[in-house]
C-alpha cells in the first residue's frame, strides 16, 4: 500500500492552471524528489498535500486515509512533518523549545487542567527526544540560543529537526537548500543523509537544486506547467529527452 | 423623496470627513505598514488650533494654513521620522502600541499646553447652520455645502496628482510595492514620509471640516471619527483608495438614513447610529479576503526579516535569587504598608491597583503570551462587573456573582474569538475594537445589562460568616484573587498551553504545520483571558460598589493595552507592576488640577513610544538594566574574593545569549 497517493489533483488560480491532473504515488521507504522549472506547480502540489491550499479536484490519500478535507494540523498529526521554503520559525524561541513544543503536540497535546496544577512542564522523554534530534542535526551547541541569532543554514536545520519530531511517517522538505552557501549546503546534504540512515524517514523534496536532489533521493518526479512529465529513477529521468527539453533546456 | 433627502443630506459632512481620514489611513498603511490610529488625535489638534487661531482674529486662510497645511503634516512627519520609520519590519503589536500611545498622549499634551477651557469650533468656509439653497425642498446648510465642496476639490486634486505627476507615480509605486520601488531607484523612505505628510494633512482637514458639527472641540468626537474612518478603510480592504472614499461617504450617509428611518426613542435607534460604523467595520473585516490570515500579509513583510521577539535573558543564579527576594520584600512591604501605615484612601488605591492587575493579567495571557491583539478587554471586565451587579439585584450572593461574572465574560470571549479566527494581525485588534464600541453603544445600555447611564450597584461580598465589606478585608480578598490567578497564569505559561501560545505568537503557519489546532488555541486564549478580565471587572465593581457601562468603555481598553505594553506585557510581574503603578500614579495625578489632570494619559502614552525599542516594557527594561549591573558587581566581587575559576563558573551558569538586538 502506498504511503501517499494523489489522484487527479487539479488546482487553478484564476486562469492559471497550477496543477493539472497530478497523480503521484509514494511508497514506504522511498525518497522522492519533485523538480521542475519555476511555476511548474511544485509548491502548489506541496500545499495541496499539506492542506495549505484546497485542490479544485482530485484526492489525497495518506496512509490509507483520505486527507484532502482535513485541516493542516490534522494531517500533520497523522504523521507528516514539513519544512518551509521561506523560514517559518517560532520567533523568540530556542531550537530546544521548538522541539519541546512540537514533541508535546505530536504526543497528543496537553490538558488545560494539568497546566493549571503545574503538570504541563516538558517530560523527560520529550527532553531526551529533543536532545537526540539536536545532536542529529548538529545544533547542540546552539540549542538554547534564540533562533534570531542563528545563521540561515542553521535555521533550516532547526526546521528540519522540528519536522523530524515524532518521528513523522512522511517528511516533506520545500526547497531546503534555497539561500544557503556552499558550506551550509554540504552540511544540509550530510544531515539529510544521516537522517535517512539513522531514522529511516523518507521524504518528498521539492527542489531547484538538481545536484542536491539527485544525491538525496532515488526517484525523481518532474513537473512542468502543472503536469507530471516524467517519473522514475533519477538517472533515467535526467536522461529523458522530454525532461531535458522542458527543464534543462534543449541542446544541453 | 423629500424625507429621504432630509435624512441623506446631514450624512454628507460626516461621510466626507470619514472618507478623508480613511484615505489617509490607507496611504500610510500602504506606505509604511502602520495603521496610524493617531490620526484621530491629529484631527483633534488641527481643529483645535484652527478654532483658536480664528477666535484670536487670524484670517481664516492663515489659520487654515497654520493648522491644516503646516501643523498636522509636521506632526505626521515627526512621527514618521522619530518612530514609525523604525517599526517597518516589526510585528503588528509593535506598530499598534505606539500609535495607540500617541492617540492617547497627544490630546493630553494639547490640553496641558492650551488648558482645558471649552473651545468652540470655527467654521472653515461657510456659516455651518445657515441655509444656502434647497434640494427637493430640503435645506442645504453651509456645513454640508462646504465639506462636500472641499472634499471633492481635495480628492480631485489627489486623483489628478496621482494620475499625472512624477510624485504621484512614485507614491503609487511605493504604495504598490515599496521594495520594488526602491530597487527601481525611488527613495521609498522619502516617499513614505511624503505619504505621512499628505495623510496627516487629510486628517487635519477632516478634523477642521467636521468640528463645526459638534458644539465644542473635544477629543472623544474625533476618536469616533477615527473609528468610522477605519471602517471605511476596511471597506476598501486597506488597499483601494476609490473604494475607501466611496465607503466613507456611504457610511456617513447610511448612518443618517438609518437613524432617520428607525423608530425613535428605543436604545436600538439611539445606539445604532453611533454603532453603525463599527458594525460595518466588523462585517467588512470578516467578509473581505484581504484580512484573512495568510492573505493579510503586512505590506512590508517581504522587505526584511522581522525584528526578533523579546525574551528575558537568563541570569546568574545569585542575581536571580537576589532579585526574587528583593521583589518579595517590596511586595510584602507594600502589603504591610497598605494595611498599617497609609491613610484610608491609599488603601483604596492599592486595592484598586490589585484589582486592575487582575484585569491586566488577561492582557498578559492573550497578547503577551499568545500574540493576539485585543482592544476589548475593558468590555470583558465590564461584562463581568455587570453580571455580578445584575445577579446581586436578584439576591445571588456576590461572591458567587464574581465567579459567574468571570464565566459570562469567558463565554463572551469565546463568541468574540469566533469571527476573529479567520483574521490575522491588526484585523483581530480592529474587530475586537468594533465589538467594544458595539457594547458601549448598544449592548450595555439595556436595563438587563448595564442599565445605561444610571448603572448598577454592586455590594461587597460576604462568604459564610466572613464579611469583606471592610476595606482591609476587601484588600485581602482582592490580593487572594490576584495570587491565585497570577499563579495560574504563570503555571499556564510554563505548561503545554504556554508553549503552544508561544509557538502561535512566533508563527501561526508553523504552529499549524507541527500539529497545533490554531483555531482551538485562539478560542482558548480568548476565553481564558476574558474570564480573568471578567473576574477582575466584577471585583472592581464590588470595590467601588456603583458602576455604569461608562466605567468600561472602549477608551479603557485602549489605555489598558498601552499601559501593560509600556510596563511589561510578557510577564505576570509586568501585569502587577502595571496595575499598581497605574493606580498609584492616578492617585497622585488626581491631586493636580486643571490642565494637568490628563498627565496620566501622557505618561503612559509616552511610555508606549518606548515599546519600539524595548518591547519588554520600560519597567522590565529598567529591572534588566539593574540586574545587568548586579551581575557585573557579583562577578567583580567573586573575582576579588579570589575564587578560583570564578569567571568560568559564571560563564557556565549563565545561558550564553540574550538576543541579537534589533
Amino acid at each position: 500500500m502506498a504511503l501517499l497517493e494523489t489522484a487527479g489533483l487539479t488546482k487553478r488560480f484564476g486562469r492559471v492552471v497550477a496543477l493539472s491532473d497530478v497523480s503521484l504515488r509514494i511508497d514506504h521507504g522511498e525518497a522522492v524528489g519533485v523538480v521542475g522549472p519555476n511555476g511548474a506547480g511544485k509548491t502548489t502540489l506541496f500545499d495541496c498535500i499539506l492542506g495549505v491550499q484546497t485542490p479544485d479536484a482530485g484526492s489525497v490519500v495518506f496512509a490509507g486515509r483520505r486527507v484532502d478535507r482535513l485541516p493542516t494540523f490534522r494531517r500533520s498529526l497523522l504523521g507528516i512533518g514539513r519544512t518551509f521554503q521561506r523560514l517559518e520559525l517560532f520567533s523568540g524561541m530556542t531550537p530546544r523549545e521548538h522541539l519541546l513544543v512540537t514533541a508535546r503536540v505530536r504526543a497528543g497535546g496537553g490538558r488545560l487542567w494539568k497546566d493549571g496544577v503545574g503538570l504541563g512542564r516538558p517530560l523527560p522523554a520529550e527532553r531526551r527526544e529533543a536532545g537526540e534530534l539536536l545532536d542529529l542535526v548538529g545544533l547542540t551547541e546552539v540549542a538554547d540560543v534564540p533562533v534570531e541569532a542563528l545563521s540561515l543554514g542553521r535555521c533550516r536545520l532547526v526546521e528540519l529537526a522540528r519536522a523530524l519530531v515524532g518521528p513523522p511517517r512522511l517528511l516533506m522538505l520545500d526547497e531546503p537548500s534555497s539561500g544557503l552557501d556552499e558550506g551550509e549546503r554540504a552540511t544540509l546534504v550530510s544531515v539529510i543523509g544521516r537522517v535517512r540512515q539513522e531514522r529511516g524517514v523518507v521524504g518528498v523534496v521539492v527542489e531547484h537544486d538538481l545536484e542536491l536532489v539527485t544525491t538525496v533521493v532515488d526517484r525523481l518526479v518532474v513537473l512542468d506547467v502543472g503536469r507530471v512529465i516524467a517519473d522514475g529513477p533519477a538517472a533515467a529521468v535526467l536522461a529523458d529527452p522530454v525532461v531535458r527539453r522542458a527543464y534543462l533546456g534543449a541542446g544541453r | 423623496m423629500a424625507l429621504f433627502f432630509s435624512y441623506l443630506l446631514p450624512g454628507i459632512p460626516y461621510g466626507c470627513a470619514y472618507a478623508l481620514m480613511a484615505a489617509g489611513l490607507v496611504l500610510t498603511y500602504r506606505a509604511s505598514g502602520v495603521f496610524n490610529l493617531a490620526f484621530g488625535a491629529q484631527a483633534y489638534v488641527s481643529a483645535l488650533l484652527f478654532s483658536i487661531a480664528v477666535q484670536h482674529g487670524w484670517p481664516v486662510w492663515a489659520a487654515f494654513v497654520m493648522a491644516v497645511v503646516l501643523a498636522s503634516p509636521a506632526l505626521g512627519l515627526a512621527m514618521e521620522r522619530l518612530l514609525f520609520r523604525y517599526t517597518r519590519t516589526s510585528g503588528p503589536l509593535v506598530k499598534l502600541v505606539p500609535a495607540l500611545g500617541l492617540l492617547i498622549a497627544i490630546p493630553s499634551v494639547t490640553q496641558m499646553i492650551i488648558g482645558t477651557a471649552t473651545r468652540l469650533p470655527s467654521p472653515l468656509v461657510l456659516q455651518p447652520w445657515q441655509v444656502y439653497f434647497h434640494i427637493a425642498s430640503t435645506a442645504v446648510s453651509g456645513e454640508e455645502l462646504s465639506t462636500t465642496v472641499v472634499t471633492v476639490v481635495v480628492v480631485g486634486a489627489l486623483a489628478v496628482v496621482m494620475r499625472s505627476r512624477a510624485v504621484g507615480l512614485r507614491m503609487r509605486s511605493v504604495v504598490e510595492s515599496p521594495r520594488m520601488a526602491e530597487l527601481a531607484g525611488v527613495r521609498a523612505d522619502r516617499t513614505s514620509a511624503g505619504a505621512w505628510a499628505l495623510s496627516s494633512l487629510f486628517a487635519g482637514l477632516a478634523g477642521v471640516l467636521l468640528a463645526p458639527i459638534y458644539s465644542q472641540v473635544s477629543s472623544s468626537d474625533f476618536t469616533a471619527l477615527l473609528v468610522a474612518a477605519i471602517a471605511a478603510a476596511a471597506i476598501g480592504g486597506f488597499e483601494s483608495l476609490p473604494l475607501t472614499l466611496a465607503g466613507g461617504i456611504g457610511l456617513g450617509v447610511a448612518q443618517e438614513l438609518i437613524a432617520g428611518y428607525l423608530p425613535s426613542g428605543s436604545i436600538l435607534s439611539s445606539g445604532l447610529r453611533p454603532a453603525f460604523p463599527f458594525a460595518v467595520l466588523a462585517v467588512a473585516l470578516v467578509a473581505r479576503r484581504t484580512f484573512r490570515r495568510g492573505a493579510a500579509r503586512d505590506p512590508m513583510a517581504s522587505c526584511d526579516p522581522p525584528a526578533p521577539a523579546f525574551r528575558p535573558p537568563a541570569r546568574m543564579t545569585e542575581v536571580a535569587v537576589g532579585s526574587r527576594v528583593f521583589s518579595a520584600v517590596v511586595a510584602s512591604l507594600l502589603v504591610a504598608a497598605t494595611l498599617a501605615l497609609v491613610p484610608g484612601n491609599w488603601e483604596f488605591v492599592f486595592t484598586f491597583g490589585i484589582v486592575l492587575s487582575i484585569v491586566f493579567l488577561s492582557i498578559t495571557l492573550l497578547t503577551g503570551m499568545g500574540g493576539q491583539i485585543s482592544l476589548c478587554q475593558a468590555t470583558f471586565a465590564g461584562a463581568g462587573a455587570l453580571t455580578a451587579g445584575q445577579l446581586a439585584m436578584h439576591a445571588v450572593p456576590i461572591g458567587l456573582g464574581i465567579l459567574l461574572g468571570g464565566v459570562l465574560a469567558a463565554a463572551l470571549g469565546a463568541v468574540v474569538a469566533l469571527p476573529t479566527l479567520r483574521l490575522g494581525g491588526i484585523a483581530v485588534g480592529l474587530l475586537t475594537l468594533s465589538f467594544a464600541l458595539l457594547a458601549d453603544n448598544v449592548l450595555f445600555l439595556y436595563p438587563w445589562s448595564g442599565n445605561g447611564a444610571s448603572g448598577l450597584t454592586v455590594p461587597r461580598p460576604q462568604v459564610g460568616g466572613v464579611s469583606f465589606a471592610g476595606s482591609s478585608a476587601f484588600f485581602w480578598l482582592a490580593l487572594g484573587f490576584l495570587v491565585v490567578l497570577g499563579v495560574a497564569v504563570k503555571l499556564l505559561q510554563g505548561g503545554t498551553t504556554g508553549r503552544e501560545l508561544a509557538a502561535l505568537r512566533g508563527s501561526e503557519r508553523a504552529a499549524a504545520a507541527v500539529g497545533i489546532d490554531v483555531r482551538r488555541l485562539r478560542i482558548v486564549a480568548f476565553t481564558l483571558s476574558a474570564a480573568i478580565a471578567g473576574v477582575g471587572g466584577a471585583l472592581y465593581g464590588s470595590l467601588v460598589q456603583s458602576i455604569s457601562p461608562n466605567d468600561f468603555n472602549y477608551q479603557f481598553s485602549l489605555v489598558y493595552v498601552v499601559v501593560v505594553a509600556a510596563v511589561g506585557v510578557y510577564s505576570v510581574a509586568g501585569a502587577v507592576e502595571a496595575g499598581v503603578l497605574y493606580a498609584v500614579l492616578m492617585q497622585l495625578v488626581s491631586t493636580m488640577s486643571g490642565r494637568f489632570s490628563s498627565l496620566l494619559a501622557l505618561i503612559f502614552g509616552l511610555a508606549a513610544l518606548t515599546y519600539v525599542r524595548h518591547p519588554e516594557g520600560v519597567v522590565a527594561y529598567g529591572k534588566s538594566w539593574v540586574l545587568d549591573r548586579a551581575e557585573q558587581l557579583t562577578r567583580h566581587l567573586q573575582r576579588g574574593a579570589g575564587r578560583p575559576g570564578g569567571l568560568a563558573t559564571v560563564g557556565g551558569r549563565r545561558r550564553q545569549h540574550s538576543g541579537t538586538g534589533s
